[in-house]
Order: C-alpha cells, then sequence, then structure tokens
C-alpha cells in the first residue's frame, strides 16, 4: 500500500501520507511505477522522509524546488525536518 | 454558472446584505458593538486603529474602513466615531464616498452627547436601513461577478498537497468564468516569488511582485526582526512544514495556474472581473482576509491544515482542509475535506467542481461553518507602533 508521496520527480524527499513506524517500507509512486525504500526511523504523517541520500549542504528538494539546506548528511529513510534542513536567505 | 446576489447602486453585487456600524476608531469599538446589538441584520467589528498612528499606518486603517463600507455585501453603513480621533469624520466619510455611493450616516460621540445619546441615533438610522436592507429582492448573476479571496492559515504540509490545489483549481475556474480571484500574503510567497513572477502578465506586475516581498522583509530588518522570526509558526512545524520555503511552495498552489494580471498593496479596490490578481497582505490571517474584504471579495475559501476557526465579519469564509485527521477532529469548523486527492479517491478536477459548487451555494445564501458559529474576528495590519 502507498504510505508516501513523491510530489515532482526531481525531489530528494518524499511525504509520509500515513504513519510510518522505524524499519518499515515506504511505498511511493513515481511516474507510475511503485519504488520502495524502509523507513530509518518513526516518521510522523505529513512529515518528510529522504528518498535518497542527501549530502551536507546539499539542497532539499520538494515540489521541484529548494526548501533548504541539509546541515547533516542524512540517509534514504531519514526523518528530513527542522533538526537537519535550514533555510536559504533568499535576496531577491 | 450563476448565483443570486444583491445589486448594488454603485454596480457591484453582495452575497450578503449587512447593515455595516463603523467604528472610526478604538474609541468608538464598543459604542459599535452596542448599536449592532440592538439591529437585526447589522454586523460591525472591533477597529482597534484610528487615531495615534502615523500616516501610513493610518492610510491602511482608512482603506480597510472604506472599503468595508463600499464591499457588495453592506447594503449600508453607520459611521460612529469619537470625534478627536485622527480618523476623522469627514476623512471616513470622503474615503467611503470614493469607493461607493451605498447610503451612508454618520453620528460623532462627542457631538452626540455621549454614549447614550450617540446610541439612540446611531441604533435609529441602523434599525430604518435594516428595514430597507430588508425589502431588496435577490437578482440572478453570472459567478463572473464573483471577487474570491483566497487564504491559508495554520498551515499543513497536506496544505500543499490538497487543499491549496484544490483552491487553484477553483480560481482558475471563476478567472475562466472571466471573474476575479485574490492570492494573499506576502510573507508566503518568499522562496516562491521567482515562480509567481514568471506568471506575471507584464513585465511591471513581474517587478511589483518582486517589490513587494523585497518590502516586506526590508521593513521588518529596519525593526531588526527577520521574517523567519515565527514563520513558519510552531503549529506548521509540528504538521510537518520545515521552512518558509516550503511553506510557500504550497501556499502560492492557491493562485492556479493562471497569469498574474495586477498587485494591489493591502485593502485598495480590486477591479472585478480582472482574473487573477495579487494583494500584498501579511500572513497573519484575520488581516489579510480583512484587505481582501475591503478590496470588494464577497466570498472567501481559506484552507488549514491544522483547523482554524477564524472568520469576517462581512464575508463568509469557507474552510478547506487536505488533512484527513483534522477534518475527522474538526468537522464543525471546515466545510470541506479536500485529503481524498492525496489518498486518490477524488481528483483535483472532482474536487475544484465540489469547491465551485460550495462557493456557488455560498453566494446564495448558505451559511459557512464560521458564520453559523458567529466568528466574525478580524485585524487590520500595521506599520509600527503607535505614536
Amino acid at each position: 500500500m502507498l504510505n508516501a508521496m513523491l510530489i515532482d520527480p526531481a525531489d530528494n524527499v518524499v511525504v509520509a501520507i500515513e504513519p510510518i513506524a522505524k524499519d518499515s517500507p515506504v511505498e511511493y509512486d513515481c511516474g507510475g511505477e511503485t519504488r520502495r525504500l524502509t523507513a530509518l526511523e518513526d516518521i510522523t504523517i505529513y512529515h518528510k522522509l529522504a528518498c535518497r541520500d542527501i549530502a551536507q549542504g546539499e539542497p532539499v528538494v520538494k515540489y521541484g524546488q529548494h526548501i533548504g539546506s541539509a546541515v547533516t548528511d542524512i540517509k534514504a529513510g531519514q526523518h528530513v525536518h527542522v533538526h537537519n534542513v535550514e533555510s536559504h536567505s533568499t535576496n531577491v | 454558472m450563476t448565483f443570486f446576489g444583491y445589486e448594488r447602486p454603485d454596480g457591484r453585487v453582495g452575497v450578503r446584505n449587512y447593515v455595516l456600524i463603523l467604528p472610526a476608531s478604538v474609541c468608538a469599538s464598543d459604542t459599535t458593538r452596542i448599536v449592532a446589538q440592538q439591529v437585526n441584520g447589522a454586523v460591525t467589528f472591533n477597529n482597534q486603529q484610528g487615531c495615534s498612528q502615523v500616516e501610513s499606518d493610518q492610510q491602511l486603517t482608512m482603506d480597510v474602513m472604506a472599503g468595508y463600507a463600499a464591499n457588495p455585501n453592506i447594503y449600508g453603513t453607520v459611521v460612529i466615531s469619537l470625534g478627536c480621533e485622527n480618523c476623522q469624520m469627514d476623512l471616513v466619510v470622503k474615503a467611503i464616498q470614493e469607493r461607493t455611493n451605498k447610503p451612508l450616516k454618520q453620528v460623532i460621540i462627542q457631538e452626540a452627547g455621549g454614549t447614550l445619546k450617540a446610541v439612540d441615533i446611531a441604533v435609529r438610522y441602523a434599525k430604518e436601513m435594516a428595514a430597507e436592507a430588508a425589502m431588496l429582492q435577490k437578482k440572478e448573476f453570472p459567478m463572473s461577478e464573483l471577487i474570491l479571496g483566497t487564504e491559508c492559515g495554520g498551515s499543513d504540509p497536506t496544505s500543499g498537497l490538497a487543499a491549496n490545489p484544490v483552491i487553484g483549481e477553483l480560481s482558475d475556474r471563476l478567472v475562466a468564468d472571466g471573474g476575479c480571484s485574490i492570492l494573499s500574503e506576502t510573507t508566503e510567497f518568499i522562496g516562491a516569488e521567482h515562480i509567481l513572477a514568471k506568471r506575471a502578465a507584464t513585465p511591471e506586475v513581474h517587478d511589483r511582485i518582486l517589490e513587494i516581498v523585497r518590502r516586506y522583509e526590508k521593513a521588518l530588518r529596519l525593526v531588526g526582526e527577520e521574517v523567519r522570526e515565527g514563520n513558519p509558526s510552531p503549529g506548521n512545524k509540528a504538521g510537518g512544514i520545515t521552512t518558509l520555503e516550503e511553506k510557500s511552495l504550497g501556499c502560492i498552489h492557491k493562485g492556479g495556474h493562471s497569469p498574474v494580471m495586477e498587485v494591489y498593496d493591502y485593502a485598495k479596490q480590486v477591479k472585478a472581473k480582472s482574473g487573477l490578481v495579487i494583494m500584498d497582505t501579511p500572513g497573519n490571517d484575520p488581516s489579510s482576509v480583512a484587505a481582501m474584504a475591503a478590496g470588494g471579495a464577497q466570498v472567501v475559501v481559506f484552507s488549514s491544515g491544522r483547523g482554524s476557526p477564524t472568520g469576517n465579519p462581512i464575508v463568509p469564509v469557507i474552510k478547506i482542509t487536505g488533512n484527513k485527521l483534522t477534518f475527522a477532529k474538526m468537522e464543525d469548523n471546515i466545510d470541506l475535506d479536500a485529503s481524498p486527492l492525496i489518498y486518490g479517491e477524488k481528483t483535483l478536477e472532482e474536487l475544484g467542481g465540489e469547491l465551485y459548487e460550495l462557493v456557488r451555494q455560498v453566494a446564495c445564501g448558505r451559511q459557512t461553518k464560521a458564520e453559523a458559529l458567529g466568528f466574525t474576528e478580524m485585524a487590520i495590519a500595521r506599520v509600527c507602533n503607535y505614536v
């Protein structure tokens, strides 16, 4: 059963659409194909987890856009939130 | 599609038919409350401003007051001032008359001889106006007469996944009908302004979109503050929104995919039938909704992931959530559940159609959940401290 959502193919995070327990499977759709990984920690419903490894300093991508930078290395399956992402300072 | 509404002498069309008891300042606000309580069909609000404000601040207050009186949901207005405030009666009356020719009466408390005498005069004016208002027959109008305000508050990730895209679908449909939709909340364009700017209809609108974002950030920096302090809010973060950029990218979905035709300053009069427009408002919901109501929006659609109950004194506010848990917990406050979009149970077109029909019914008189609960909270944006 799909329990996560990939919004844009360029994204490196998916959104949990059900509560996901540590070590349980994460399934999401990518262009009609179901992709799977394992949650490395408990993920609260509607929170984000990495769907691939994100290196420290790399942009975190959701909606196909940068939403911030990783402040540490983040492994696929880890929770992605305020503890490991910081906002870009935009200077338009 | 059509709805049944109230035709006003200035040519605009209302979806409600209230008499507005308008406080010109904080010092008249308890008086307007007493007056409105005496008159069936009257509405008012607590105006915390109207005096001891710098010029740019006073302008925001004046625009909200004039815009409320001119909003087509209002049949006519009784303005009550104390007498000595900065927002002098003649200034308020002039600002209203620049926007509309609807019925207008004035009461100045210090000239009337105190609270009880002012209340007596104002209640008589308002009762007469309410009696006239009740005689008005509704007529059928095309949906293009609607100016829709769009808002999000207490956002969570489902706002960007479901509720805001559904509002965007509604917005695109209204624009296709020839109507007007307002995208608001400048602080929630930050990090997504480049996407909105690309959708500008002209180079001038493109530059204005970037300018209002820059101006907002600069205004906060002048007082040593950062827009990212307090935004995202603790509730946004608990829900799963990490950064302001992420919140903004979800927020702008409310504007659908239409080109941006114009950018309006806070509470300025919006031109009907002008497509998708932007208004420069704060992320603070009651002051953003108030600005769009002052701009002439007759209906507001408001998404909330966490579950916001807020209404408005003169405009029906329709609540929509994309969070199935929030809908289950707060159904008394929320009009439409958009979460089926996330789970593939309904399409964007289906939910957009449901929301469009709900807006049409609310325009015809159906009460929103916030109206049924009597919620009328509002705020007016501010530039700086009182003087």
